[in-house]
């Protein structure tokens, strides 16, 4: 069966089981590799793209459920990584593993595209389905707030947070 | 792990001319010591640790030879070697060497050891590089080389105003007499330009945009993906199972045993599934039937491990690791007696990138594509279960999404090469999460028993630890036993280390900070216990402590005195006047050459939820903070897991089988949960060392103790969360 959906603004169809998830499709039908598989299901946030603009769990949606739908992944953030949280996550070197880190960022970037000053309130709701088993949540936090241009972005969370040690 | 020790090495430069006009730079490791003319010397009789390739454009590559899990060594290795040559960091590129025993030694990830191995070794390359072009230049212009300066990867004279960029001088560079790396000058610190300067990791652009970097996007033309399902009890073989079956369900294109063996890194007995998709292949398990024979592990249990070390604990104990001075008589004349049981379970690694490995074998050769930390035991296993020779076995080392000490063990290697040898079709395995979780190398539980006592003066006379642990009676299992030395031996009068194991049936393995990550919550927290019997502050009575030892070998007192005495300043320890419901708690602990003191404040509310507000570090891995971006990262992430571990980790056995399988039932630490980490880094005058494990060890004690003094409750077993921490 032929499902048709939009992948990163191109018009894809795919003839795979229709309770197939989207994350296998992505990865290994279209070859869209930085989608990452980490529980399958949906504990973990590895998987998340954008389903019409909105962070969703990859790893437990049936591709027939994206029938089509529009959808982005970390591949189609930016042409060249210069979306604002891309450059903000490299310039605060956020990655330690960096397996996480393309979920990370479809989550913030959903977030941002809704509320584009967030608070640390909204961080926290926004980014709790995203685990980073390094644990690099001060960087991820103090990322979005430069990201955002918020004051946050200053001070950062991470204590002494520039990078530099005293 | 793969260090070789025992074997007399020499360093050596070795100096090739590439193709397109650059010049390969490498330092080489000969063993024996015997000595020959360099030009003698084969290419096969050189084991290179370093090579440098500087190209006529002035581009300079540098190969980082170990794997990266995360802990950054892809980019600071590569700074080392660059400070030295003296370019510019924008100028160089840095590639990850395959696994390769004729050019490369020590290609591997673990026991923060990267960073004291290779810092000379990196140092001297790279010095010994800018040497060459010094005097390239200084015989170009027929000047004196001391009077040649480089900077950014050009050589001036300032007599005459001449410079060259070294791009300019590769071929005269490579006519110059090799420097001997032994001797080379080195850098004095104070003109480092890159160490100790923030730089990015080096794949972090490819890592935010997507690209393919980790095992699990390993791609090989034909290949066919593989699920393989093992049995829940740990290394119980296949009985029988449904494969006819299984074998007509859609996408599946074979099924079949693997037979296996009882060594749990290695081959292990299990059914291969595999399919044109990986869902098809993981689809297909859900009908897959498998009966398995039984097990004695199957009468194993974290419940039933508790009972028996309580008993244990009640009885002479089995071995003495460590006896100084006369525990009975110090305890006998002590002012004060505490006795306590401190206990931690098993907890996994889990990694966010499942074990996976792709693997062809055609024509008697092995090609591996493997997330790894061993890729040299990797290879050795895949050598002995295939009885192909180590030479016909190529490992390419992925980056690894996450390491953590779970891939120091190699299994998912040898199943992927033992099934794709099978199927005669390239495969990619990929295990589950619940496999993951489900066949660890767990960190395992451990139960110390403690008797200390501390004199009128509030001095601690006597330290016992009857330390029940897993293993055979004679060795124990992996990771679960402890040194002769552990803290507090040299630093009591009276110390005894007393221990006793039970035989284990469940694979355990290092996981960050082995032993470490147990023990020195135990340890630090008993030592809360004896200062509160001693009527001392925490932080006072450890630097009482660590005043009273004698010297010897790992913890150094004055080290340890340094990063307690910065913690407690940083964290304002003396003028800390908490609210009810929260509290601070300070602790310290060596390991992995490190030694790191650490404060946490905690708030407890009524009724009983956990809150961590802020933790302080202080740190002290000697005299240089090689990449400060990275440094501050690693123990922030360190720190975190550390937390993580203590609120809420625990992996229970029933019946000889796992009985968590995911994130839900084994919690990682969330955003909403990380406090603010503040880290400082007190510089001494010691060799550099690393930045992967030491930080995590102390937080769980300071945590608890934070704890302690928010709700006057004791931790004295983990998971925090299996406590009633209610107050009012």
């Amino acid at each position: 069966m032929s499902i048709t959906f939009k992948v990163n603004g191109k018009s894809t169809a795919v003839d795979v089981p229709p309770d197939m998830p989207l994350l296998w499709v992505l990865r290994d039908v279209l070859d869209l590799k930085g989608t990452k598989y980490g529980c399958g299901m949906a504990q973990c946030g590895a998987c998340t793209v954008h389903l019409k603009g909105v962070a969703t769990r990859s790893c437990m949606l049936p591709v027939s459920a994206v029938a089509g739908a529009s959808i982005t992944t970390i591949e189609g953030l930016s042409p060249d990584g210069s979306h604002p949280l891309q450059r903000a996550w490299e310039d605060l070197d956020v990655p330690q593993c960096g397996y996480c880190q393309a979920g990370q960022l479809m989550s913030a970037a959903a977030l941002l595209a809704k509320t584009p000053k967030p608070t640390d309130a909204d961080i926290d709701a926004a980014m709790n389905g995203n685990l980073c088993r390094c644990a690099t949540y001060l960087r991820i936090r103090q990322a979005i707030h430069q990201a955002a241009g918020s004051p946050g972005a200053a001070a950062g969370a991470s204590g002494s947070g520039d990078g530099r040690t005293p | 792990m793969s260090a070789k020790p025992g074997m007399a090495r020499r360093e050596f430069l070795r100096v090739t001319a590439v193709a397109g006009g650059g010049l390969l730079l490498g330092s080489s490791l000969r063993r024996g010591g015997v000595t020959r003319a360099l030009a003698a010397e084969s290419a096969a009789e050189f084991m290179p640790n370093a090579f440098i390739r500087i190209m006529p454009d002035g581009m300079v590559t540098i190969i980082a030879k170990n794997p990266e899990i995360g802990q950054g060594m892809k980019t600071t290795l590569p700074m080392i070697i660059a400070d030295e040559l003296d370019v510019d960091w924008a100028s160089v590129r840095v590639e990850q060497a395959p696994l390769d025993a004729t050019r490369f030694s020590n290609q591997w990830a673990g026991g923060s050891a990267a960073t004291p191995i290779n810092w000379l070794p990196m140092r001297r390359v790279g010095a010994a590089g800018r040497a060459m072009f010094l005097a390239a230049a200084a015989d170009t212009w027929g000047v004196p080389v001391a009077e040649c300066t480089t900077a950014g990867g050009i050589v001036s004279h300032a007599g005459s105003g001449k410079s060259l960029p070294y791009g300019d001088l590769l071929s005269k560079a490579a006519t110059m007499p090799v420097p001997d790396l032994e001797k080379v000058a080195l850098k004095d610190p104070k003109d480092f330009r890159i160490i100790g300067r923030p730089a990015r990791g080096v794949d972090t652009h490819r890592i935010v945009t997507g690209t393919p970097l980790y095992g699990i996007d390993v791609t090989v033309p034909g290949m066919l993906y593989a699920v393989f399902d093992k049995a829940p009890v740990f290394a119980a073989t296949v009985q029988s199972v449904n494969l006819e079956a299984v074998k007509a369900l859609p996408g599946v294109k074979q099924a079949f045993i693997i037979e296996g063996g009882t060594v749990f890194n290695g081959l292990v007995s299990g059914v291969a599934i595999l399919a044109d998709t990986w869902w098809a292949a993981r689809k297909a398990r859900e009908q897959l039937q498998v009966v398995w024979h039984s097990s004695p592990t199957e009468e194993q249990s974290s419940a039933g491990f508790a009972r028996r070390a309580a008993e244990l604990s009640k009885q002479a104990p089995q071995r003495s690791l460590r006896n100084d001075g006369n525990v009975t008589a110090g305890l006998a004349g002590a002012a004060r007696v505490v006795t306590a049981e401190y206990s931690y379970p098993f907890i996994a690694h889990a990694p966010l990138e499942p074990q996976n490995c792709t693997a062809r074998v055609s024509g008697g050769k092995v090609e591996i594509w493997a997330p790894t930390q061993t890729p040299d035991d990797g290879q050795g296993l895949v050598s002995k279960a295939l009885d192909v020779p180590l030479a016909d076995i190529t490992v390419h080392i992925t980056r690894s999404g996450g390491g953590f000490g779970r891939r120091l063990n190699n299994d998912y290697m040898v199943e992927a090469a033992a099934i794709a040898r099978k199927a005669e079709v390239p495969v990619k395995l990929l295990w589950t999460r619940e496999d993951d979780m489900r066949h660890d190398f767990y960190r395992p539980a451990g139960f110390h028993h403690f008797t200390g006592g501390v004199d009128a003066a509030g001095k601690v006379v006597a330290w016992r630890n009857h330390f029940v642990s897993f293993g055979n009676g004679e060795r124990f299992a992996p990771s679960a036993g402890l040194g002769a030395t552990e803290f507090p031996q040299r630093f009591v009068p009276n110390y005894a280390l007393d221990a006793s194991m039970m035989p284990l049936g469940v694979p355990t393995g290092p996981l960050r900070a082995p032993t470490s990550n147990g023990v020195a919550f135990a340890v630090q927290s008993f030592i809360d216990e004896l200062a509160q019997a001693a009527g001392k502050d925490p932080l006072q009575f450890r630097l009482d402590l660590l005043a009273a030892g004698t010297p010897g070998e790992g913890l150094n007192a004055a080290r340890m005195r340094g990063v307690l005495e910065l913690v407690a300043e940083k964290s304002g320890w003396a003028a800390r006047r908490p609210p009810r419901g929260t509290g601070m708690g300070i602790a310290f602990h060596y390991s992995h050459r490190g030694h790191f003191a650490e404060v946490v404040q905690a708030t407890v509310t009524r009724q009983g939820a956990v809150k961590v507000d802020k933790v302080w570090v202080a740190g002290d891995i000697g005299s240089e903070i090689i990449n400060p971006l990275n440094a501050e990262n690693q123990v922030q992430g360190a720190v975190l897991d550390g937390i993580a571990e203590a609120l809420g980790q625990e992996i229970t056995i029933e019946k000889g089988r796992t009985v968590e399988s995911n994130f839900h039932q084994f919690p990682l630490l969330r955003l909403v949960q990380a406090p603010p980490v503040e880290v400082h880094f007190r510089k001494t005058d010691f060799p550099p060392t690393g930045l992967g494990e030491p930080a995590l060890p102390p937080v769980i004690p300071a945590l608890c103790a934070a704890i302690f003094a928010a709700t006057g409750k004791r931790i004295r077993s983990l998971p925090i969360k299996k406590h009633d921490l209610t107050w009012s």
